[in-house]
């Protein structure tokens, strides 16, 4: 890759990736939102965050693989459940972590 | 509270993420190793595209060879999400100066808004301390992606193979970490359970429409089942009236 493509590249990712999250903070004196946009808005993270991570969930090799020889299931079902039960993002995280790991190298 | 308070408000409520951030980081600068691609390439994306699961599509995209044009739509795409968590923030930041606005941009990851976002909800933040908590937050988290992209560049020549480990599930137990905190009523679970199978059922689209949609049909599946909820319960309320 030459330097010239790596500059466009990276030049390319950055007006696009920060006019995305620009765009609307500029102009941010000027909009209002429709309640409805605002009641839809709300959904938004758990919806975007899940569909991130469920195909790598359940489909870690291109597959569906629903099975307790998935590291990847094993260690998102144990930091779901910390999470709904016990609320602590920490500990949700580092526990997810350590199933995954402790399945993927261990069992 | 003082801007220093407020700042560190923003700090402690990102720190579980930026635990899982560290893996993630690391994990980037390797596997931009593993693909051969200069060390100030990685660093330089980092730094200047600050966008987590967007490098990693397209660090994927360069190792295929696939033209500019595609990486950088792939990269608008993956990206559009912020676009609603900027949405979600216009009322917040509307009386804020636009030098302040244009940093609160380039900062508005996922972990940021998740961190802060919570936070003006529950009243810990305002008008007046919200921004200075989210600047706290978006520098404790550039500082983060920076040095761990070096050290996973650095690491990633020292260990060929550490792109193998399967580091990129710390973004996946990150991620559930945000989610579940809004899965208290039935509408969120309605939202999390229709992404979820639609990102299943569509991973075949191409460009990472199928993340698009899902995300699209998750917002409209919570937001119905809302204003259905809401109906019945005003139909409980008021026996007869006609909704």
């Amino acid at each position: 890759m030459s330097v010239l493509q790596s500059v466009m590249i990276i030049l390319g990712m950055f007006v696009v990736t920060f006019g995305v999250r620009f765009v609307l903070l500029a102009r941010a004196h000027k909009v209002t939102m429709p309640s409805y946009v605002e009641q839809g808005l709300k959904y938004v993270p758990v919806a975007v965050l899940t569909a991130i991570i469920t195909p790598m969930v359940l489909m870690p090799s291109g597959e569906m693989d629903v099975s307790f020889d998935n590291p990847w299931l094993l260690g998102a079902l144990a930091a779901f459940l910390v999470g709904i039960f016990r609320q602590q993002q920490l500990l949700t995280i580092v526990t997810g972590v350590l199933v995954f790991f402790v399945a993927r190298y261990a069992l | 509270m003082n801007t220093f308070a407020s700042i560190k408000t923003g700090i402690v409520a990102s720190i579980p993420m930026i635990v899982g951030g560290i893996p993630f980081g690391i994990l980037f600068g390797s596997l931009a190793s593993s693909y051969g691609l200069s060390p100030w390439f990685a660093i330089a994306m980092s730094a200047i595209v600050f966008a987590g699961s967007a490098q990693f599509v397209a660090l994927g995209l360069i190792a295929l060879n696939a033209p500019i044009w595609v990486i950088v739509s792939t990269t608008f795409i993956v990206n559009l999400r912020h676009l609603l968590y900027a949405a979600d923030m216009v009322k917040y930041v509307k009386h804020l100066p636009f030098s302040t606005r244009l940093i609160m941009g380039f900062g508005l990851i996922d972990e940021t808004y998740a961190a802060v976002r919570p936070l003006y909800t529950t009243g810990a933040l305002n008008d007046k301390t919200g921004h200075k908590a989210y600047l706290g937050s978006f520098i404790a988290f550039y500082v983060m992606w920076n040095i761990t992209t070096v050290l996973g560049v650095l690491s990633g020549e020292l260990i060929p193979g550490m792109s193998e480990w399967g580091l990129e599930f710390a973004m996946v137990a990150t991620f559930i970490g945000i989610i579940t905190p809004y899965l208290k009523n039935q509408p969120f679970w309605l939202c999390l359970f229709s992404a979820g199978a639609s990102s299943i059922l569509l991973v075949d689209l191409p460009n990472n429409l199928g993340l698009l949609s899902s995300a699209v049909i998750g917002v409209l599946v919570g937001f119905f089942a809302e204003q259905k909820k809401k109906r019945h319960e005003n139909v409980t309320q008021f026996e007869g009236v006609d909704s």
